[in-house]
C-alpha cells in the first residue's frame, strides 16, 4: 500500500515483540459495538491511477490565461519568479514542522524573522507577526486586538472594505459580543474604525482623515492594505494607523481557487503584546551566536490557554516564505515597478473603456490604483461574451453592494500585456 | 553554521529584477495622486541579485530538520511522510490558476472535488455534512463551537460554559473563549482517562458542550465514550471532537457513531498535507444533522451532476474565512484519499497504533510510563525517573537533536510532570523506531552517568540552545521603550545608510 513501510514480517516482529497475538490485542480499549467491518471507501489506487482521476477533475475547470484575466476582487493574477516555488518546494521548508525546536529550525525561524521585518518595512509600523491565514481573518484578528485594548465593542468598517472580510468580521465579533457597524459615525464606543486601501472596488480612501477620526474619539485605526500599493502609497505607520492588515496573494502565490495564501498584520509597539499568533525573535546560545526562537509565547494559546489573545496555531508559514523570497526578489525598486506599470495599464484602459458607448466610471471623482469600477450597459451579458471569447471580464459587485447595479470591477496588473487590452478592447467593440 | 539575513546582505548596487515596462500610454501615479498620497521613501526591503537571493534561502533550508530528512516523533502532530504526488496534483494549472470569483460553470471540477472530498470525510468519521473553509484545527474549533452556540440560540436555550480536560491542547480552552464560552475544567482520573464522577458534577444545564480528544492527549482511548456521550446529551449539551488524534482509528472505528455532534480534522496531520514549517493547514468540520443548518457559508451542492455553491442559508453562523478554505490543500488530502482508499486508510491507522506500542515496548524501561498500556497511536513517558540526576525531558529533547532525531512534544499534555509525548506514525520503519529507541537508551545512560555534559546538548546544530529568558528581557525593555532594539525584526544600524535606502522616488529607476 503506498506510503506505508512495515513489512508483515515487521508486523509479526513487532507483536511479537509486544507479547500480543494480533492488533485486536491493542485495540481492546475499543468498545465492541464501536468497531468498523471497513470504511465506505474505495480501495486505493495506483499513482498513475490517482493522477488521472485528479488530473481530469483539473481539466473540467476552465483556465484563463493570466494576461487575459481583468477580474481582482482580493485574488489578482501575478508575475510569479521562478524563485519563489524553487525555494518553497524545498523539503526542507515545506516538510518541515511548527519550529518549536529552535536549534533544528533555524531556516524556518530565520524566514519567518525576515517575514516579520518586509512586513514592518513595507507597512512602516514597528512590529509584524509571524503570519494568519488571510486577509479576512487578519481583520477580524486587528479587531479583537483593538477590542481589548480599548475596552470597547463596536467597530465600524467604513466604505467598500471587501465584503467577505466583512462577513468574517460579523462571525469572529459575534462570539466575543462585538458590534460591526458600517458607514456609521465614531463615538465613545468605537474600538476601532476599519477601512481598506485601496477599498474593494479599487478606489483609494482618505486613511489619513480616517485615521483621525479614530484617533479623536480614543479609537484604533485598523488599515487594510494591499502590499503591492504600500511600494507606491503613504504606508500606514507614516500616516499614524495603529495596525495594518491584509491580504499576501499577490506576493508571490498563484490564485488556486482563493487558498492557501497569506494574512498579515503589523502595528505599533504599544499594541504588541495583543497580537495574535506566532511571533520570531533573536536570541544568543551560550557562545553569543544569534539565532531564532519563537518570542511572546505567553500570548499564545499553549501557554495561557483561555486567556490567549487568539486560539491561531497553525499559521500559514510556508506562504510567508513566499511572500518574503518574492519581496527580496523585487527589492524596494522592483516592487514600485510593478506597481507603477499596473497603475499606468489601468488606467489607460480606463481611458479606453470610458469611450464606449454607456460605459462610464462609477465613482469619477475617485482616484484608483490598478484596479476600478464602471456602471456599464447589461453589465452580465458583457461578461458572458468575454467569457466566451476566453477572457475574464470584470466583477459583478452587485451581488455584494445592492446600490452597485451593473458595476463591473476591472483590475489589470503587469502581466496583462498591451496586446491583452487591446483583445479585451476588440471584444468590447465588436 | 549561520547564514546572515537578507538584509545584511542586501547591497544598494544591486540592480532591481528586470521586469515589464507599461508600453502604454497612462499616467504616472504622480501625475494623478496628490503628494500626499504617496510614500516619501522606498520600504527598505533587501537588495540583492537572484543568485545571491536563491544561495541564501538554499543555506536557510540546510539549517532546518524535515520530515524529508529526519524522524519527528512529535506528539499529536501527527508528522508522516507527505507524498509527492500530491504536490503534483496542487500545482496542476486546472487548480492553482483558478480564480475563486470565475463563474461556477468553469470550476465545475474544483466544487466536484470538495465535494467529493466532503464525503470521503463523512464516511471517515461518521457525519452527516462538512464544512471545509477553516483554515487550521484551530480554526475548526471555533467554528464548530459557533456552531453549537447557534444550535444552542436557537433553541433558546442559554448554555454559556465548556467543559475542557485537563489533558486537552491548548487550543481547546482559547477557541472556547472566542467564541464567548465560559472554560470549565474536567479532571482525569488516575487511569489517565477523563474522570467520569468530575464530569457527572460538572454538567448542568449551562453546558454547551464537551470538547474531547479520542484517543486522548495521552495516546488512550476513552473507554467509557458511550458512557460519556450519554451523559452529555442527557443535559442537552453537545459532544466537540478534537480530530488531533484522528490517526488512531480510521477504519477502525469512527468519532460520528461514538455520539460526536461535531468533529474537526486536521489535513495537514491526518491526511497528509504538509506541515510548511508552520502551516499552511487546513480544519474541515464535520457535524451530524442538528448542526447542518448552521454550516459556515458557502457549502457545496450537487444535483444531477451539476455542482453550485449554496449562500442562501439562513442560519449559518456565516463565514470564517475569504473564499472557499485552503483549496489547495483539499486537493493535496483528496489524492491522499484516493491513493490510500478506506483499505489503505485502515491499514495506516492499524500500523500507527502498532509502531507506538512497539516503540512504548522498547523505551518502557528507560522512561517512566505513568499509564498502563496498550495505547493507541502516541504515549506519554516522563522523565521523572532522572529527577535525581538533574536531567529533564528538556535535556532529552535537545540530546535527540543531537542524535539527528526531532524531539518528541515536551511538558504536554500538563497532567504529567516532565512529559515526553512520542508519536511515531505508520511511515516510520521498524529500523527507525529501533534506531530511535537506541537514541533514548544512550541519553538515559549518559543521563545516569555524566548528567552535566547532556545539559550543553544540543552541540552539533547551527546553534546551541538560546537563551529565551534573556530574549524575552530584551523585548520588554524594548516594549517598555527602554530600548530601540525591537528583537521581533530586523532594524538598519543608524550608521549604515547603504542597508536602508535613502533615495527618494524621484531618483528611483522607475
Amino acid at each position: 500500500m503506498p506510503y506505508l513501510v512495515h513489512s508483515p514480517e515487521d508486523r509479526s516482529a513487532m507483536l511479537e515483540t509486544l507479547g500480543v497475538r494480533s492488533m485486536n490485542d491493542l485495540l481492546v480499549d475499543i468498545p465492541q459495538s464501536l468497531r468498523l467491518e471497513s470504511l465506505q471507501l474505495p480501495n486505493g489506487l495506483s499513482e498513475f491511477e490517482t493522477m488521472a482521476q485528479v488530473s481530469s477533475l483539473a481539466e473540467r475547470n476552465h483556465v484563463y490565461p493570466d494576461r487575459l484575466t481583468f477580474r481582482g476582487g482580493g485574488i489578482y493574477r501575478r508575475f510569479i519568479p521562478a524563485a519563489v516555488s524553487a525555494v518553497t518546494s524545498k523539503p526542507e521548508f515545506y516538510t518541515a514542522y511548527t519550529p518549536y525546536q529552535a536549534e533544528a529550525s533555524q531556516g524556518t525561524l530565520q524566514a519567518i524573522f525576515e517575514f516579520q521585518t518586509l512586513i514592518a518595512e513595507l507597512t512602516a509600523l514597528d512590529v509584524s507577526n509571524a503570519s494568519l491565514y488571510d486577509g479576512a481573518t487578519a481583520v477580524a484578528e486587528a479587531a479583537m486586538m483593538a477590542y481589548v485594548h480599548t475596552g470597547r465593542n463596536e467597530v465600524l468598517v467604513s466604505g467598500y472594505v471587501h465584503p467577505e472580510y466583512v462577513q468574517v468580521l460579523r462571525a469572529f465579533g459575534e462570539g466575543r459580543g462585538i458590534k460591526v457597524r458600517k458607514g456609521a459615525e465614531p463615538n465613545k464606543k468605537t474600538a476601532a474604525i476599519i477601512f481598506q486601501q485601496p477599498d474593494f472596488l479599487g478606489l483609494l480612501v482618505d486613511a489619513r482623515r480616517l485615521t483621525q477620526a479614530a484617533h479623536d474619539v480614543g479609537a484604533l485605526a485598523i488599515a487594510c492594505v494591499d502590499p503591492i500599493s504600500l511600494a507606491m502609497l503613504a504606508p500606514p505607520g507614516e500616516y499614524g494607523a495603529d495596525i495594518a492588515v491584509g491580504e499576501g496573494q499577490q506576493l508571490g502565490l498563484s490564485p488556486s481557487f482563493g487558498g492557501p495564501h497569506v494574512g498579515f498584520i503589523a502595528c505599533k509597539r504599544e499594541l504588541v503584546r495583543k497580537l495574535p499568533g506566532r511571533l520570531v525573535g533573536t536570541a544568543h546560545d551560550a557562545h553569543g551566536r544569534r539565532g531564532f526562537v519563537l518570542a511572546l509565547a505567553a500570548r499564545e494559546q499553549h501557554i495561557r490557554r483561555e486567556k490567549a489573545t487568539s486560539n491561531i496555531c497553525t499559521n500559514h508559514s510556508l506562504c510567508a516564505l513566499a511572500a518574503a523570497v518574492y519581496l527580496t526578489y523585487m527589492g524596494p525598486y522592483g516592487l514600485r515597478q510593478i506597481a507603477d506599470v499596473s497603475f499606468r495599464r489601468a488606467h489607460s484602459l480606463a481611458d479606453r473603456l470610458a469611450r464606449l458607448q454607456g460605459w462610464e466610471p462609477a465613482f469619477p471623482e475617485r482616484q484608483f490604483l490598478n484596479e476600478f469600477p464602471f456602471r456599464v450597459p447589461k453589465a452580465r451579458s458583457v461578461v458572458r461574451k468575454l467569457a466566451r471569447k476566453g477572457i475574464l471580464g470584470g466583477l459583478e459587485v452587485n451581488r455584494w453592494f445592492r446600490e452597485l447595479k451593473d458595476v463591473l470591477t476591472f483590475t489589470c496588473t503587469e502581466v496583462n500585456d498591451p496586446q491583452a487590452l487591446d483583445e479585451l478592447m476588440a471584444v468590447l467593440e465588436s | 553554521m549561520s547564514e546572515p539575513l537578507s538584509f545584511e546582505l542586501s547591497r544598494p548596487a544591486v540592480d532591481p529584477p528586470r521586469l515589464p515596462e507599461a508600453e502604454v500610454a497612462g499616467p504616472a501615479p504622480a501625475d494623478v495622486l496628490g503628494r500626499e498620497m504617496l510614500r516619501a521613501r522606498p520600504p527598505g526591503l533587501p537588495r540583492l541579485s537572484e543568485p545571491e537571493i536563491m544561495r541564501h534561502y538554499s543555506r536557510l533550508a540546510s539549517l532546518n530538520y524535515s520530515i524529508s530528512e529526519n524522524f519527528y516523533p512529535l506528539g499529536s502532530c501527527t508528522m508522516k511522510y507527505n507524498p509527492v504526488v500530491n504536490e503534483a496534483a496542487a500545482a496542476l494549472s486546472g487548480f492553482a490558476d483558478l480564480h475563486p470569483y470565475q463563474d461556477e460553470d468553469s470550476v465545475q471540477g474544483a466544487l466536484e472535488l470538495m465535494w467529493r472530498l466532503e464525503r470521503a470525510l463523512c464516511a471517515i468519521v461518521g457525519v452527516e455534512r462538512v464544512t471545509l473553509q477553516p483554515a487550521a484545527g484551530a480554526h475548526g474549533e471555533w467554528t464548530a463551537l459557533r456552531m453549537i452556540a447557534a444550535f444552542h440560540h436557537s433553541r433558546e436555550e442559554n448554555r454559556t460554559e465548556v467543559l475542557v480536560p485537563d489533558s486537552a491542547h491548548g487550543t481547546n480552552p482559547a477557541s472556547a473563549a472566542l467564541s464567548g464560552f465560559h472554560v470549565i475544567e474536567v479532571r482525569s482520573g488516575d487511569d489517565g482517562r477523563i474522570s467520569l464522577a468530575d464530569l457527572e458534577s460538572k454538567l448542568s444545564p449551562r453546558t454547551a458542550a464537551l470538547m474531547l480528544t479520542n484517543p486522548n492527549t495521552l495516546g488512550l482511548f476513552e473507554r467509557e465514550i458511550l458512557d460519556i456521550a450519554e451523559m452529555v446529551h442527557a443535559t442537552g449539551a453537545m459532544l466537540y471532537y478534537d480530530g488531533a488524534n484522528l490517526n488512531a482509528f480510521m477504519g477502525i472505528c469512527r468519532p460520528g457513531d461514538m455520539g460526536f455532534d461535531a468533529v474537526h480534522m486536521n489535513l495537514h496531520k491526518t491526511f497528509t498535507t504538509p506541515h510548511g514549517g508552520g502551516g499552511p493547514g487546513a480544519g474541515p468540520v464535520g457535524v451530524k444533522s442538528e448542526l447542518v443548518p448552521f454550516l459556515p457559508a458557502p457549502t457545496v451542492e450537487r444535483t444531477n451532476g451539476h455542482l453550485r455553491l449554496d449562500f442562501k442559508r439562513p442560519q449559518s453562523i456565516g463565514r470564517v474565512r475569504s473564499f472557499y478554505g485552503n483549496f489547495g490543500m483539499l486537493v493535496r488530502a483528496y489524492t491522499y484519499i484516493l491513493a490510500m482508499g478506506g483499505d489503505g486508510l485502515s491499514q495506516a491507522s492499524q500500523d500507527a497504533v502498532l509502531s507506538a506500542n512497539y516503540l512504548r515496548k522498547l523505551v518502557e524501561g528507560d522512561l517512566d510510563m505513568p499509564h498502563e498500556g496498550p495505547c493507541m497511536h502516541e504515549f506519554v513517558a516522563s522523565a521523572q525517573n532522572l529527577h535525581e540526576e538533574g536531567v529533564r525531558a528538556l535535556d532529552i529533547a535537545k540530546a535527540l537533536l543531537d542524535r539527528d532525531f526531532y524531539a518528541p512534544t515536551v511538558y504536554f499534555p500538563l497532567v504529567v510532570p516532565e512529559a515526553i509525548m512520542v508519536e511515531p506514525t505508520e511511515t516510520e520503519s521498524k529500523a527507525t523506531l529501533d534506531a530511535f529507541a537506541g537514541a533514548i537508551k544512550e541519553i538515559v545512560a549518559k543521563a545516569k552517568s555524566d548528567p552535566q555534559s547532556l545539559h550543553e546538548e544540543p552541540t552539533k546544530l547551527p546553534v546551541g540552545r538560546l537563551d529565551e529568558v534573556s530574549a524575552a528581557r530584551r523585548i520588554n525593555a524594548y516594549l517598555q521603550g527602554l530600548s530601540e532594539d525591537p528583537v521581533l525584526r530586523w532594524k538598519a544600524p543608524a550608521e549604515a545608510p547603504e542597508t536602508a535606502p535613502q533615495q527618494t522616488l524621484q531618483e528611483s529607476p522607475c
